[in-house]
């Protein structure tokens, strides 16, 4: 029994923080929203050349062959800056269905996408549409019991605007004639681990999220001045954040467990999943919500910074699967009579 | 990462649920807060101690077994999945024998904690007086050093399975000119010593689970002192605050709760959704129950491997009283008007003891430091917010 990361994970953790920190700055994020694709490329090659895109690529197709495990105290930092790149997409979810599917499709495009020079992202049915579909050079669409490998000159793209301006959002059509690269049970199963995959992926840039929060109202707290005093001395203000690390504290380990459950292929994993989910965006909704609260009317223009995180975690909260499917996905398993419940059904 | 028990904690675990199996007593004690309750406990105690199981974290030489974190987990699962007894003398193994473990004289540790173990003394606790709650430094109860004996005068209040307990640790004033926490010593109290009156407070379910313990020029020897005199404040936040309230909370006894509740939602499927928000407070009891868990073993790994954990360890507290509030307040939603009723009432079908539970669960935001007083710790020395 060992719960915790090894020096080297944690170590890299902290250089990719420092990393994200300096280079993705709210001023850069306010930038790309001005640009056309709202996507570097030199951040792309620069989030390459750290080893992070192709992190998860197996060795044989270029990259470091790494797992869930070693990339979610990342997904993590990813959050905490609001990352706009699809590197957690990539990472997570669009790398590990490519590698599953296999064959020619993996042996063409994993390569590409380890040495930066293509980007896959995923559609699936349960997300509404597609992020980032227009820097695609490979789309991945879930349509029933049916997955398409398809290029961007072979659909349609719709533009759908978010309230959150680096999310960008695709609604995508598939021609009626295209032909689906895997069908039936297995493109079910892959359906199934690549919804996990998302969610785990939300779920720590949540925790992410929520931590950027609580530091940004800590760091306002502790200078705005009222009645004479820094209001963060006040307790009812104290006790609004107090409240975000308690729920920020017991959401961490729960996504780590999820990350490892999908590593090891375990039978639980989907439901790790979704308690991860729960906990996650739980916590980083009330990160949001009472960090305005303290941050008074300076929590409300477009110019304050916060917004750039609490809208992510907002959006988060409802992309791979909502508090709904999350919760009852944990209720089919706990009202069954195969649960192991008690103090004995964690780990065993 | 991995989570996966080793042959040794496998065995470990098979070893205590044999010996639970045969020996934990097949029907439930009486309440420890009646007299033959407490004699019921204090002789489950025994039997503990006997199979060496008493205090599995305390070294072979006292009677434990060197256990660390992950087996003591271990231990509490299996405890509290063949609902074995309470522990009546919580106090003395789990918060006092530690402290007297890093502090007390070799003398001490020989004449106290053998009579701990076995349940022959049963303690308890002397923090908290009418003045002293939440602001525990405003400890006033004296405690005056003449030649080689302590004369104590005061009174302390809301103790703990003081009303049959055989001693009592406290903090006295031994610096009369001294303010707040300096000037404060740990003093062992023997309940049976003249001047003692110890007066019952009936609690919520009418048992009297605490005590008013007064002193009138209680004279008590020198040797009682635990640690330097002056030097009570710092031996009584000895102990790190999460390793003590492990001990004290494990989450065993949470994801037993919330199995139960479970279990009472689906026994009660006729009724318990006419309230569509119980299923979802059910749910959010399994998850809660399980995120305990999983955080207290991830922290517990940290900490065996040599890591350090501080003021986080305040959000501990807040989660498993508010958990625990949360699940018995949605068992009294499902059991509706039997709620109320107590276990022997005839028309009192399949309410369990869930209402002591609720009870219960009533103090646990308020003993241990109030979860006012955590959230402060929390927000000023976890977060570094402004005093
Ligand atoms: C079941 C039970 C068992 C107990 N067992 C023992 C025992 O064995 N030994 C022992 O010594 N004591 C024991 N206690 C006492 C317990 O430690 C105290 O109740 C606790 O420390 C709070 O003190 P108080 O009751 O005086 O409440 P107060 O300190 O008067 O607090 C009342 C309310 O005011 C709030 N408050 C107080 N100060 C602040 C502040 N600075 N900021 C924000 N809010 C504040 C509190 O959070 C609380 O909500 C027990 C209590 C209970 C309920």
């Amino acid at each position: 029994m060992d719960f915790t990361f090894t020096e080297e994970q944690l170590l890299f953790q902290e250089s990719v923080r420092d990393f994200l920190f300096n280079e993705v700055t709210p001023e850069r994020i306010r930038a790309s929203w001005q640009s056309d694709t709202g996507r570097e490329h030199l951040l792309w090659q620069q989030l390459t050349d750290l080893g992070l895109v192709g992190m998860t690529v197996p060795e044989e197709h270029g990259g470091l062959g790494m797992n869930e495990v070693d990339f979610i105290l990342l997904a993590q930092e990813c959050g905490y800056v609001a990352l706009p790149e699809p590197l957690v997409h990539t990472a997570l979810v669009a790398v590990p269905l490519l590698s599953d599917l296999g064959g020619e499709l993996a042996a063409q495009w994993l390569p590409k996408i380890a040495a930066g020079q293509a980007k896959a992202l995923v559609g699936l049915e349960q997300n509404l549409l597609v992020e980032d579909a227009h820097v695609a050079d490979l789309l991945l669409l879930q349509r029933g019991d049916a997955i398409y490998a398809l290029t961007p000159e072979q659909v349609s793209l719709r533009h759908n605007e978010s309230v959150d301006p680096s999310r960008r959002l695709y609604g995508v059509d598939i021609p009626a004639d295209a032909a689906p690269a895997v069908t039936g049970d297995i493109a079910v199963d892959l359906t199934g681990k690549t919804l996990n995959r998302g969610a785990l992926g939300a779920a720590a840039q949540a925790l992410g999220l929520a931590q950027r929060m609580v530091d940004m109202s800590v760091q306002y707290t502790g200078e705005r001045q009222q009645f004479g005093k820094l209001i963060g001395s006040f307790q009812a203000v104290k006790h609004h954040m107090a409240n975000v690390a308690v729920a920020l504290e017991y959401a961490k380990a729960p996504v780590h467990r999820a990350a490892y459950s999908i590593a090891m292929d375990e039978v639980r994993a989907g439901r790790a999943v979704s308690h991860a989910k729960l906990v996650a965006c739980a916590a980083a909704n009330l990160a949001a919500k009472n960090s305005v609260q303290v941050h008074g009317a300076m929590g409300y223009p477009w110019e304050v910074d916060l917004h750039i995180f609490m809208k992510k975690a907002w959006a988060l909260a409802n992309t791979w699967g909502d508090a709904g499917y999350h919760k009852a996905r944990v209720a089919q398993y706990i009202f069954s009579d195969e649960a192991q419940l008690g103090a004995v059904g964690t780990f065993s | 990462m991995d989570l996966a028990f080793t042959k040794e904690q496998r065995d470990f675990r098979q070893e205590i649920r044999t010996w639970l199996a045969a020996n934990a007593p097949a029907q439930p004690l009486q309440s420890f807060d009646t007299e033959q309750g407490f004699q019921q406990h204090r002789e489950w105690e025994a039997v503990l101690n006997e199979g060496r199981w008493g205090m599995v974290t305390w070294p072979e030489e006292l009677g434990g077994r060197g256990c660390d974190l992950i087996e003591w987990l271990i231990f509490e699962e299996e405890y509290y999945r063949a609902r074995a007894p309470l522990r009546v003398n919580q106090n003395g193994i789990f918060l006092l024998g530690p402290t007297l473990m890093e502090y007390g004289t070799p003398e001490q540790k020989a004449r106290i904690l053998p009579k701990m173990a076995n349940g022959e003394e049963v303690w308890s606790q002397g923090w908290s007086e009418p003045n002293a709650g939440s602001d525990m430094a405003a400890i006033r109860s004296r405690a005056e050093l003449v030649g080689d004996k302590y004369v104590i005068n005061g009174q302390k209040t809301w103790s703990t399975r003081a009303v049959w307990a055989d001693w009592c640790f406290g903090m006295f004033r031994t610096d009369p000119e001294s303010e707040r926490h300096h000037g404060l010593t740990f003093i062992l109290v023997p309940l049976d010593t003249p001047g003692i009156t110890v007066r019952p407070i009936p609690q919520l379910d009418g048992l009297p689970g605490f005590a008013e313990i007064f002193f009138d020029n209680v004279e008590v020897s020198v040797d009682n002192r635990l640690g330097d005199e002056g030097a009570g404040w710092r031996v009584a936040m000895a102990t790190a605050g999460f390793e003590r309230g492990l001990m004290l909370r494990s989450p065993a006894r949470f994801q037993e709760t919330a199995r139960r509740l479970v279990e009472l939602y689906r026994e009660n499927s006729a009724t318990a959704d006419h309230d569509p928000a119980v299923k979802d407070a059910v749910i959010r009891a399994y998850l809660d129950a399980e995120s305990y868990c999983l955080t207290t073993y991830q922290t517990a790994c940290r900490l065996s491997q040599g890591g350090k954990i501080g003021a986080e360890s305040s959000t501990n507290k807040i989660f498993w009283s508010e958990l625990d509030q949360n699940m018995h307040a949605t068992a009294m939603s499902i059991l509706g008007a039997r709620a109320e009723l107590l276990p022997l009432a005839p028309d009192a079908v399949g309410v369990g003891s869930w209402l002591d539970g609720w009870l219960f669960a009533q103090s646990g935001p308020i003993y241990a430091g109030t979860n006012e007083i955590q959230r402060n710790i929390i927000a000023e020395r976890m977060l570094g917010m402004p005093r």
